[in-house]
């Protein structure tokens, strides 16, 4: 079919959003709805003393105290040593970070009830602060969680012995690096309205989500409701990126005010709220020390990790989601023999940590690319030949690595050879030095990773989790008219969903992609899902429509054998109809049969329907793995500490891709996003706790001339595992750029000495770096 | 994210602007570039905001006898295109050019801008080295003019009063043919400035400006530096500027003073290639 796997078809979703008639939460129009404003702490920790109402507009300001029956967001972990967090929507007794919620206010129009919010007085009093993680560990830290021992959520370890290793490895390479703390900065923040639907005897909400019926659960759970007393809608949303992926305190508060004021109630997340409240993913830190033999070979990786995941654990996915991907993925795509790694995930005076795009990876990968890169200088090889040196090769494949994780299919070091072919690594030395006449200083740098997709139940077990994502169900109807209809649980938060799981029924049922209709995100009309988040959208949705589909096709070939009269076995389903031979009858032939005309089919029809609900999962439930080599060449201004990317190409392998030019897209929007990471990305917070990042003058996102024009290539090596071969794509890009561009910087910073180990590399941090070199050089030269 | 109540007065004469000028928390929204997200952060709290740029004596742009003047609520596009008749100097088209978006250039005005006076912008720089004389006048139509180099008194603040608003830029015309030096530093396209270099000699004026700008004060004057390029010819070495920007501003950190003095120097050698 022209339109199914594999056709480059442009995305039905673009024409609604091209013409502005899509319908976000801020996009809603509803009679009688008003518009919420919070009072937001402005300290980092602080006991609450008192709160005063403005005089005559009690009812409609709220503190937790009215907030009768609403309970807190507490996400629970299977893990034995967890210390489990309290995030009470509005904060009761104390505040742990600014922007923390304590009361909420309706009015007409949101200007009014920011003068309400403006008009509270919240008494205050200070607590000591942790802005690092280094202070909260510290010995007799105040404690953010009265009842806990210390300030850990978790520590976790994995343990090979490296004893022997140690002794005997010719090189060791030792590394502390750093990741800054980000906001996700989607396009459309946060959302949610809230009505009570009286007919339905029904809390409707309408929010800006990834996971529309994990919100369903997680908001019964907090209001005391049953889940049937609960319709979860996710409109059009406009980023989600994992931000949009856990039960947040506003959705409840939104909700209940929604049920007791008897009206409609919305709240828009604004620009500031967003860098502060939301400044909650990335900020990692390493210690590493490598040991690898005089060629460069690997030999073993011991790693501490800490993760600064703020104040309280987002529901459902734990403050220690990311802390164990950072320890289960730092051997990335290498073949790893040996490997200790302690992690700790550290409570701070911050928003709570929530999981970004790549989740640990872009972490661990910049951390593991680095020192690769100081293993090759160590050894005085090329970078790119240690690395490839060290991939685990297509001869080793299934191969299952020192953490344990399965990787599928691929050969990682073609994907690296392929790369520096794009960017033609070979003659990269000789522009260097041509460059370097008249006065330019250029780098090359590399990043390989792997994106684990789609993993289920045992692996989300494993790290604790509450709630876990198995199977996935679908629904695929054909309408009276001859169309097609898909129902999915999942939700299209600008990936392209809506069109590639359209794609895969169109391969089926040999239907133009125009024809088929695809509702998502909408708990009262779609099948089950644990929603879109892991990459998990393209193989367990695109499964799932996929299985449905099939029956369906089934089920259309028999009521067109029918009418046919011959065997179904005798048929064909092709061009919209099925056939025998020559002689067809339609789709729609089919349909109006089976809906308006069933005198034409005989008694014994089998009455299953036009209507398939089915369930998939892959037939390994560890993941499918996608993987990618990225290039950079960068050209470092050494006098302004600017970087300019000169060159920028990705080489990946998804498995099948269900529509390349969606995949492009992935491809060019997270590598964008890593590009973020890598040189722009940063909330800075003062010794008080203080976001000093609250507008996007002071919180540099990439713009379109900060950005390369990506190239990009592709192998396709299918899983066995997973239907049609798909692997999950969507975090992949924004992974490797950290490790690649940095490896660039360091590379045209040999020269002067310097080395960057924290990213963003800012132009502050690159002239800091050569600063510090170069008072190292002098004194040393003073010394002699 | 949105302001107090406030009332939004367009005037109709700058007679009447004025006027309104001079009642206690009213102020001049001429672009709303930079005062729109104040608004919006409560970071201002008016009770009025009175609209000038569609009077039409502020947007002129036009020669008397030897001199150059621009109307106030000339938009930064309108000068960026330069379609309007008469010759702008064309460092200020060059600067125009860069200054944040086309979208934001297409309502940000330049007198609003140097009424604003941040000193990362780039027009209180690029006005002093240039020599600008701003013209502003009072509630009771008095006009007085003040030159750009003493107008800003720091960030954030300069020599208007409650009921006073700039209306015109005035510089000589011969300013068009000055050689000059213009470099900017920022993070990002479009992004506020983290150092600004500039340079304006004019030979036959016998005028020789450098100005450093984006240092979170008032653009910085270095007339001891002007005067010996004016006089030598050549550029001074990076050294010499590195010790008078350390004696200037002995709290800039080093990161900074780099990127001030890499501004400063590129301008020098847009005008002085060595």
């Amino acid at each position: 079919m022209k339109t199914g796997i594999g056709a480059k078809v442009p995305r039905k979703e673009d024409a609604r959003h091209l013409n502005g008639t899509a319908q976000f939460v801020g996009d809603i129009k509803m009679s009688h709805l008003w518009e919420a404003a919070y009072v937001r702490s402005p300290l980092a920790h602080a006991k609450i003393k008192s709160i005063t109402k403005p005089e005559g507009f009690e009812d409609r300001v709220f503190s937790m105290a009215d907030m009768v029956g609403l309970g807190p967001i507490a996400a629970q972990s299977t893990l034995p040593t967890y210390n489990q967090s309290n995030h009470w929507p509005l904060a009761k007794d104390k505040v742990r970070f600014v922007g923390e919620c304590i009361v909420m206010c309706v009015a007409p129009t949101r200007a009014e009830a920011e003068d309400l919010a403006e008009a509270v007085i919240v008494d205050l009093e200070p607590l000591p602060v942790h802005v690092t993680v280094d202070t909260a560990l510290a010995p007799n830290a105040e404690k953010l969680h009265d009842e806990w021992e210390n300030n850990l959520f978790l520590t976790t370890q994995f343990d090979t012995d490296l004893t022997e290793i140690r002794k005997t490895a010719a090189v060791v390479v030792e590394r502390e690096y750093s990741t800054a703390r980000q906001c996700m900065a989607p396009m459309e923040g946060k959302g949610a309205l809230a009505y009570w639907d009286g007919k339905a005897d029904q809390l409707v909400i309408y929010t800006s989500t990834q996971v529309p019926h994990l919100i369903r659960t997680g908001l019964a759970e907090c209001m005391g409701l049953d889940q049937g007393e609960v319709r979860v809608i996710a409109p059009d949303v406009g980023g989600g990126f994992g931000y949009k992926c856990v039960l947040q305190p506003e959705e409840l508060t939104v909700g209940w005010a929604a049920k007791h004021l008897g009206r409609p109630i919305r709240w828009t997340e604004d620009r500031r709220e967003h860098l502060t409240a939301g400044a909650n993913t990335r900020e990692h830190k390493y210690k590493m020390t490598a040991y690898a033999d005089d060629t460069g070979r690997l030999l073993g990786v011991d790693a501490d990790i800490w993760v600064d995941v703020g104040a309280y654990s987002v529901w459902p996915f734990t403050a220690c989601l990311e802390a164990a991907q950072a320890g289960g993925n730092l051997p990335g795509p290498y073949d790893l023999g040996a490997y200790a790694c302690r992690t700790y995930s550290v409570a701070t005076n911050k928003p709570g940590f929530t999981p970004y795009r790549g989740v640990a990876r872009p972490g661990v990968c910049f951390a593991m690319e680095l020192t690769i890169d100081a293993i090759a200088r160590a050894v005085g090889r090329d970078p790119l030949d240690v690395r490839r040196l060290n991939l685990v090769p297509g001869s080793k494949m299934p191969y299952t690595n020192i953490t344990g994780k399965f990787y599928d299919t691929g050969d990682y070091p073609e994907a690296a050879r392929q790369a520096a072919e794009m960017i033609d690594a070979k003659s990269f030395a000789k522009r260097k030095a041509e460059a370097a006449s008249t006065g330019r200083h250029l780098g090359i740098g590399f990043s390989s990773f792997t994106e684990q997709s789609a993993h289920g139940t045992k692996v989300f077990a494993s790290w604790g989790l509450a709630l876990v994502p198995g199977y996935e169900q679908a629904m695929v109807k054909l309408a009276p008219t001859g169309s097609v209809e898909v129902k999915s649980g999942n939700q299209t938060t600008g990936q392209g969903l809506e069109t590639t799981i359209a794609q895969v029924a169109s391969d089926w049922l040999s239907l133009d992609i125009s024809s088929i209709k695809v509702t998502m995100g909408d708990t009262g009309m779609t099948p089950y899902s644990t929603g879109a988040y892991a990459s998990r959208g393209m193989v367990m949705a695109g499964g799932a429509v996929s299985k449905a589909s099939e029956e369906l096709a089934r089920r259309i070939r028999v009521l067109g054998a029918h009418l046919l009269q011959c065997k179904a076995e005798e048929t064909e389903l092709k061009d919209g109809a099925v056939f025998r031979g020559a002689a067809s009858v339609s789709l729609k032939q089919i349909a109006q049969a089976w809906y308006l005309r069933p005198d034409l089919l005989p008694d014994n029809i089998e009455t299953t329907g036009m209507e398939v609900t089915e369930g998939y999962k892959p037939t390994i439930d560890t993941g499918v793995f996608t993987y990618a080599t990225h290039a950079a060449v960068v050209e470092v201004d050494i006098e302004t500490g600017k970087v300019d990317i000169l060159d920028y190409v990705i080489f990946e392998d998804c498995g099948t891709r269900v529509n390349p030019l969606i995949l492009d897209g992935q491809s060019y929007g997270g590598a964008a996003q890593g590009i973020g990471t890598a040189l722009f990305e940063e909330v800075i917070y003062d010794s008080a706790g203080q976001p000093l990042t609250s507008t996007l003058a002071d919180y540099i996102l990439p713009g379109p001339a900060e950005l390369p024009s990506f190239r990009l290539g592709h192998s396709e090596s299918p899983s066995p595992y997973s239907r049609h071969g798909i692997k999950g794509v969507g975090e992949g890009a924004a992974i490797a750029p950290s490790g690649a561009l940095v490896n660039a910087i360091n590379d045209a910073l040999t020269p002067f000495g310097a080395e960057i180990n924290s990213i963003p590399a800012t132009p502050h941090r690159i002239l800091q770096a050569i600063f510090d070199a170069r008072d190292a050089r002098e004194m040393l030269e003073a010394a002699e | 994210m949105k302001p107090v109540p406030f009332s939004h007065n367009i005037a109709d004469t700058l007679q009447l602007a004025s006027k309104a000028l001079n009642t206690d928390g009213s102020k001049i929204i001429a672009g709303g570039q930079s005062i729109g997200p104040m608004l919006n952060l409560r970071l201002v709290r008016p009770t009025t905001l009175i609209g000038v740029t569609r009077l039409e004596e502020l947007q002129k742009i036009h020669i008397i006898g030897d001199t150059l003047s621009i109307g106030a609520a000339v938009t930064h596009a309108r000068i960026e295109d330069g379609i309007d008749g008469v010759d702008l100097p064309p460092m200020m088209r060059h600067v125009a050019r860069s200054i944040a978006y086309r979208a934001v250039r297409n309502k940000g005005t330049l007198g609003g801008s140097l009424a604003h006076a941040d000193p990362a912008a780039d027009w209180v720089t690029t006005m002093t080295a240039l020599d600008a004389q701003l013209v502003i006048r009072d509630a009771r139509g008095k006009s007085r003019r003040e030159p750009m180099a003493s107008f800003m008194r720091g960030a954030y603040r300069t020599g208007l009063q409650q009921d006073e608003c700039i209306t015109a830029v005035e510089m000589p015309v011969a300013m068009g043919q000055a050689l000059w030096g213009y470099d900017k530093i920022c993070r990002k396209v479009g992004e506020f400035a983290d150092a600004i270099g500039a340079i304006v000699i004019h030979p036959d004026l016998k005028y020789a400006r450098v100005v450093v700008g984006a240092t979170e004060d008032a653009p910085l004057l270095l007339p001891d530096m002007a005067r010996e390029i004016a006089r030598t010819a050549t550029a001074p070495s990076l050294g010499d500027i590195d010790s008078t920007l350390a004696t200037y501003l002995p709290g800039a950190s080093r990161v900074k003073r780099q990127l001030l003095k890499t501004a400063l120097s590129r301008a020098i050698a847009k005008v002085i290639p060595s």
